[in-house]
C-alpha cells in the first residue's frame, strides 16, 4: 500500500526537482491543500504580509495545543476552579509555564490578528474578489475577542469575576433584547456557577469549532482569489504579469521560518513573565479600580464618558457596521496592492492621524477635568446630554473631516474613507490605552508608574 | 422544504432552550429568598446595616422608615460599599455614587439603586430578595413604615 503511493507520486516529486524520503510526499500534499502548487514571486517578500495571517493560524494552533493540556487539570465549578488553577502552577510539572504560553500568546492574537487586518486594510487587499472574505475576516476576529473574553472568566479570580461582571452588565443597555441576552449569557441573574460552565462550554468547545470552520473558509477564499493580493507600485499603471514559483519550498521555508521565531518568542517570554492570579472570587466586593480585559477597555473608556446607551451599544454597533460595508462602498478605484491608495493617500492617512492623536486625549481631559454636566439638576435627560448630544457632536467632527478631507485635499473617495478609518482606529486604540494603563483607583487619570 | 424549515426551527428552538436562564436554586435564608432582617428597633435611625447573604443594604430613615437597597450598582454591576464617614454609597469600579436613599449623587450610574420589597409583620423586617424593583430616583412612596410609627 505505502509502495504504491509513493510510486504514484515519485514522477510529481521529480518534476519538482528535489528528492525526498518516504512519509515527505504525504506532507507535501497535506500543505498543497491548503497552499497552490505554485505562487507569485512578489507576493512572497514579507513586508507585503508581514506574515501576519500566518502568525494567527501558529497562535491559534498553539492555543489549542496548550488548552487541552489545561482541560486536563482544569474544573469548572467556583468551588474548585480558583484551586485547580493553583494545583495547576504549583502541583503539576511545567503547569504554569504551559498557562503562561496560552495566556501570552492569545494576548497576542488579539494584536496579530488586529494587525492582519490593518495590513489587509492598508494594502486594499478588500476590493473585489475579496470583499466577502474581509466578512469572514471580521468574523474571525470577533471569535477571537470572544474566546479571550470567555477564558478570562475561567481562573475564578478577584480580576476576572469582576472583568466579566462588568463587561455582561454592559448588556443590559441593548434595548429590547439585552436584559435577556445578559441572563442567557450569565446564566441567571448575577455571575455565578452558571456563567463559569457556560463560559467553560463556549470557550472550549463552541469557539474552536466555528474558529476553525471559519479559518478554512477564510483560506479557500485566499485561494479562490488566487491568493493574496500581488503588489503593486503606485506609479504602476499596468499590471505586471506575476513570476510564479514553487510553494514548496519557497513559500513554506519563509512561513517555517516566521514560526519557528514566533514560537521561541512565546516560549523565552513564557519562562520570564508568570501569569499572576488574583484572591479568589468574592461577590460581595468589587476591587478599585475593575477594569474590563484591556482589549474592551476602549468601550470602557468611552463609557466614562458617554451614557451607555450609546457607548456600549450604538456606537460599536455603528462602527461593525461600517467596518463590514467598507470592502461593498462605491471606491472609484481599485487599490488593491498599493500601500495606503497612493501617496496623497498616505498624506490623508497621516492627518487622520494626528487629528486622533490631538484630538482624544484633549476630549478626554477636558471631559475628564472641566465639562460638568450635573445630571438631574438640567432637566434634560441623561441620555439626551451625556448620550445624543456628544454622539452628534463626535459624527459632526467625523462627517466635516470627510468632507475637508475630499474638498481640501481633493481626495477620491478611497483615500477619504481610508483617512476616516485611520482617525477611528487611532481614537480607539488610544481609548484602549488610557483606560488600560493610565486610570487607576476610582477610575481616574494617572501616570501608570 | 418546509420540513426543512421546521427542522432548523426545532434546532435554533433547542439551542436556545439550552441558554434559556433557569431559575436558581435558592437556599433558604439565602439571597432570593425572604430574608428576617431582625427586629424594627434593632435598626437605629439615620443608618445602614449591610446583609452580605442577601446582597442588600437595610436604610433606616431618619423619619424611622425602612429601604432595602440593592448592593448592585445600577451602571454595571459592581458591589457598590456603604462609606460611613462620607455618608453615601460608592462605586469602586466607576466612581458612581449614591446617597442613603439610593438617589445617584455621582454619574456614570444611570438611576437609583434598585429596591427589594420590605414589609414588617410583628415588628419583624423581612426583605424578599427575590423580588427586585428598578427605579429611576427615590419617592417618598418606596419606603415603607412600621405599624406603631
Amino acid at each position: 500500500m505505502n509502495k504504491a503511493v509513493s510510486k504514484r507520486e515519485e514522477p510529481i516529486a521529480k518534476e519538482r526537482g528535489y528528492s525526498h524520503g518516504p512519509g515527505r510526499g504525504v506532507f507535501d500534499n497535506l500543505i498543497l491543500h491548503i497552499h497552490p502548487r505554485t505562487v507569485p514571486e512578489q507576493t512572497l517578500k514579507f513586508t507585503l504580509t508581514w506574515g501576519l495571517g500566518g502568525m494567527a493560524v501558529l497562535l491559534v494552533l498553539l492555543q489549542i495545543t496548550t488548552g487541552l493540556l489545561l482541560m486536563l487539570v482544569y474544573e469548572p465549578s467556583p468551588s474548585k476552579a480558583y484551586e485547580s488553577i493553583l494545583i495547576l502552577q504549583n502541583d503539576v510539572v511545567f503547569g504554569q509555564y504551559i498557562r503562561n504560553i496560552h495566556y501570552w500568546s492569545a494576548n497576542l492574537l488579539v494584536i496579530v490578528v488586529f494587525l492582519h487586518l490593518l495590513r489587509v486594510y492598508f494594502t486594499g487587499a478588500f476590493y473585489r474578489p475579496r470583499r466577502f472574505n474581509w466578512i469572514l475576516g471580521s468574523c474571525l476576529l470577533f471569535f477571537v475577542l470572544a474566546s479571550n473574553f470567555t477564558g478570562y472568566l475561567l481562573p475564578w479570580d478577584q480580576l476576572a469575576f469582576w472583568a466579566i461582571t462588568i463587561c455582561t452588565g454592559m448588556f443590559e443597555y441593548i434595548p429590547g433584547l439585552g436584559m435577556w441576552l445578559q441572563k442567557a449569557i450569565r446564566g441567571g441573574t448575577e455571575v455565578g456557577s452558571s456563567t463559569l460552565l457556560i463560559f467553560f462550554t463556549i470557550h472550549t468547545s463552541i469557539i474552536p469549532f466555528c474558529l476553525i470552520l471559519f479559518m478554512a473558509f477564510h483560506f479557500w477564499h485566499v485561494r479562490r482569489a488566487g491568493g493574496v493580493v500581488i503588489p503593486k507600485r503606485r506609479d504602476e499603471e499596468q499590471e505586471i504579469e506575476p513570476n510564479y514559483v514553487d510553494t514548496i519550498p519557497n513559500l513554506v521555508f519563509r512561513e517555517l521560518a516566521v514560526a519557528l521565531v514566533l514560537i521561541a518568542f512565546i516560549s523565552v517570554f513564557s519562562i520570564f513573565f508568570d501569569v499572576s492570579l488574583a484572591d479568589h472570587a468574592n461577590p460581595g466586593m468589587s476591587p478599585n479600580p475593575t477594569k474590563a480585559p484591556w482589549y474592551f477597555a476602549g468601550i470602557q473608556e468611552m463609557l466614562l464618558h458617554i451614557h451607555p446607551l450609546f457607548a456600549v451599544f450604538i456606537i460599536p454597533a455603528a462602527v461593525l457596521l461600517g467596518l463590514m460595508i467598507l470592502p461593498y462602498l462605491p471606491y472609484q478605484t481599485h487599490a488593491a496592492g498599493i500601500w495606503f491608495v497612493s501617496r496623497a493617500g498616505r498624506k490623508t492617512a497621516i492627518l487622520g492621524a494626528v487629528v486622533a492623536l490631538v484630538l482624544t486625549p484633549t476630549l478626554i481631559i477636558l471631559d475628564e477635568f472641566v465639562v460638568h454636566i450635573n445630571a438631574g439638576s438640567s432637566g434634560i435627560s441623561p441620555a439626551v446630554s451625556h448620550g445624543l448630544l456628544p454622539t452628534f457632536l463626535l459624527l459632526g467632527a467625523v462627517i466635516i473631516f470627510y468632507l475637508l478631507v475630499r474638498k481640501r485635499f481633493s481626495a477620491t473617495r478611497n483615500e477619504s474613507v481610508q483617512a476616516v478609518f485611520v482617525m477611528l482606529m487611532v481614537a480607539f486604540v488610544l481609548m484602549t490605552l488610557t483606560c488600560a494603563l493610565f486610570r487607576g483607583e476610582g477610575m481616574k487619570l494617572m501616570w501608570p508608574w | 422544504m418546509g420540513l426543512g424549515v421546521l427542522a432548523l426551527a426545532e434546532f435554533i428552538g433547542v439551542i436556545i432552550a439550552f441558554f434559556w436562564p433557569r431559575k436558581p436554586k435558592t437556599a433558604e435564608g439565602g439571597f432570593g429568598d425572604i430574608i428576617v432582617a431582625g427586629q424594627v428597633d434593632a435598626f437605629p435611625l439615620n443608618t445602614v446595616t449591610a446583609f452580605p447573604m442577601g446582597h442588600f443594604y437595610l436604610c433606616r430613615l431618619e423619619d424611622g422608615g425602612f429601604l432595602a437597597l440593592s448592593r448592585k450598582c445600577t451602571h454595571l454591576g459592581c458591589t457598590v460599599p456603604w462609606m460611613e464617614e462620607d455618608r453615601k454609597f460608592v462605586c469602586p469600579c466607576h466612581s458612581s455614587a449614591f446617597d442613603m436613599r439610593g438617589n445617584v449623587i455621582n454619574t456614570p450610574a444611570p438611576r437609583a439603586l434598585d429596591l427589594y420589597v420590605i414589609s414588617i409583620e410583628n415588628n419583624m423586617v423581612k426583605v424578599n430578595t427575590g423580588q427586585r424593583i428598578k427605579r429611576t430616583e427615590f419617592r417618598a412612596e418606596q419606603v415603607t413604615y412600621p405599624k406603631d410609627v
